[in-house]
């Protein structure tokens, strides 16, 4: 049996966790290089280490067959999984990390109130409003991660859901929510345990009704939100637990999951509320031509593209949400492989909301070992598009659509785009000419220098570098 | 510790987070969230606070739980950002298997 050491709160152990937020804050800074980034997920996750003992020696800590048993499931299912999943599984991957996260603050939250009414005194209010803030929103997170992971995961469709009266059912439930918060902080001498279920009870109901409208391509920006959600709900622990680890880690959490949904909702010239409430991509939107009409376009097969790129000096690769899902990554890079021995400068453009998060479409190339110097952010590579003899699309559609641009009318008007159609010839890699996620005909397909070829990404990238080393 | 501590703590951890993180390049915004995410795994400390004063079993089984969800948290989120990242360091091959996982060691 371990003696416990630290006092609560004690000089100590506010030291021991200066040191383990000052170890995430490094570890942070040092990911700004992939080649310091790993070191410096070392460093955090030293910090960790740090973090946890300190606790763990703290006087008062307790039972610990159950910490034992706790932290041994929990570590054998997070080592089982984050050796197991697919790259291309990731964001999946991210948001039932995160959902368990807010669903260990609520638990936390829970467990507070319980231990605070059992002590039949009054709770002070610095302490009941935290954790009124992290039951509240820690049971949102898990809820509404949970939907996400089952999405990504396609466990139900990824199309948005909506049910009638959505909006007012929301209202409704947020209305009931603060008004338990404020019986329970008015009654904070002794406050009801059942209302408190209650409020879990409407957060995780809320958390659902959310985030189930929401499309899979405006998943990237949820995913990034209920980040920053469940790191404020850890923040508010801290407050709660009076534990300064807790509070600045949860906050650098807040802090940068707040930076990515904001970066990524500029990507895609939208507004956060706009992705939370207005349900896009369900209904089908005027601009851009008709979605019954045919237009003309020009299809080709794998050895017209092949010819193509073969005696191509530049070609840029654009990948899209579609490369994910075909898992096209190492198919593609075979194909660069091959233009490469032939000369062919070849990069590849990343829009900032390719893939299903941010940074996914970098992790499933350098999975498949692209240098990382060939991947190219938009800003970076659209200068360079004139001079590109042929740009590649693979499985990216709203991206590239050039009504972004053109159409002040049109749903994604003023989205930034990676401009492809400034490129000499266009090869767009597709199954079909059907709208990507806006629900929008992309007026790309119909260019004069665009060429089609309708096939699964995987396999036509195969057959295309096949094709290559054939010529 | 008083609250208005707590809050000026709060305040400027806002501001060292935004400071820092908007320097991550968007090359590295998948491993930044997976290891953010980890990071929030911090709550375990809540979960390892609570089970200690718990006393009926409802709180031993809320306290178990929070501690394994954090530890998932942790102990997943740490390692799978470093097979992300193992990914972004290591050399190109000269052809890349069709169906490998790779970056798992």
């Amino acid at each position: 049996m371990i003696e416990a050491v630290l006092e609560p709160g004690g000089d100590a152990a506010t030291a021991l966790y200066i040191v383990a937020f000052s170890l995430f804050i490094i570890g942070i800074k040092q990911g700004t290089h992939p080649t310091s980034a790993k070191r410096g997920n070392l460093i955090a996750a030293g910090g960790m280490v740090v973090a946890v003992i300190t606790t763990l020696l703290l006087d008062g800590i307790g039972n610990w067959g159950l910490i034992a048993l706790g932290l041994g499931i929990g570590s054998a299912i997070g080592v089982i999984a984050s050796v197991r999943v697919q790259m291309t599984e990731m964001p999946q991957m991210v948001a039932l990390y995160n959902g368990v996260g807010g669903g260990a603050v609520a638990l936390i939250a829970w467990s507070e109130i319980r231990h605070g009414i059992s002590l039949g005194e009054e709770i002070p209010l610095d302490t009941l409003i935290p954790v009124l803030f992290a039951g509240v929103v820690g049971s949102i997170s898990f809820w509404g991660s949970n939907i996400a992971f089952a999405k990504l995961q396609d466990l139900i469709p990824t199309r948005p859901l909506a049910i009638p009266g959505q909006q007012v059912i929301n209202v409704v439930l947020l209305l009931g929510i603060v008004a338990g918060c404020v019986d329970i902080a008015t009654n904070n001498g002794d406050p009801s345990q059942a209302i408190f279920i209650g409020i879990l009870i409407a957060a995780a109901l809320l958390g659902n009704l959310v985030v189930l409208p929401i499309g899979g391509a405006d998943m990237p920006v949820v995913i990034s939100l209920l980040n920053a959600f469940t790191g404020l709900s850890a923040a508010a622990a801290g407050f709660a637990l009076d534990n300064v680890a807790l509070i600045v880690a949860g906050t650098l959490v807040g802090s940068s999951g707040t930076i990515l949904t904001m970066e990524m909702a500029t990507a895609m010239n939208r507004s956060v509320a706009n992705v939370l409430f207005a349900g896009f991509g369900g209904a089908p939107a005027g601009g851009g031509g008709g979605s019954g009409e045919e237009r003309p376009h020009v299809s080709i097969g794998a050895q017209d593209a092949a010819i193509k790129l073969a005696y191509a000096d530049s070609v840029v690769i654009v990948p899209g949400y579609g490369l994910a899902v075909a898992q096209a990554q190492h198919a593609i890079k075979e194909v660069a492989d091959e233009l490469e021995k032939r000369g062919v400068t070849v990069n590849y453009a990343i829009h900032p909301v390719a893939g299903r998060m941010p940074g996914h479409m970098n992790v499933l190339l350098a999975e498949a070992d692209v240098p990382y110097e060939q991947l190219r952010e938009m800003e970076d590579i659209n200068p360079e598009m004139p001079r590109t003899d042929v740009a590649v699309i693979v499985g990216a559609n709203d991206v590239t659509n050039p009504a972004a641009k053109n159409d002040p009318d049109s749903p994604i008007a003023g989205m930034p785009i990676i401009e492809v159609t400034e490129a000499q010839q266009v090869i767009v890699i597709k199954r079909s000419l059907s709208p990507g996620f806006a629900g929008i005909d992309n007026d790309l397909f119909y260019e004069p220098n665009t060429s089609m070829l309708f096939a699964d990404a995987k396999q036509a990238a195969a057959e295309i570098a096949g094709e290559i080393q054939n010529l | 510790m008083s609250l208005f501590t707590e809050i000026t703590i709060f305040v400027l951890a806002v501001f060292v987070g935004f400071e820092v993180i908007s320097k991550v390049p968007t090359t590295l915004h998948t491993p930044l969230m997976s290891q953010t995410n980890a990071i929030h795994g911090i709550v375990m400390l809540g979960g390892l606070i609570v089970v200690g004063y718990a006393n009926d079993p409802l709180e031993y089984v809320i306290g178990t739980i929070a501690i394994a969800f954090g530890a998932i948290n942790i102990v997943g989120g740490f390692m799978v950002t470093d097979r992300m990242l193992g990914m972004f360091s290591k050399k190109p091959k000269p052809k890349a298997d069709a169906d490998g996982k790779g970056g798992s060691s």
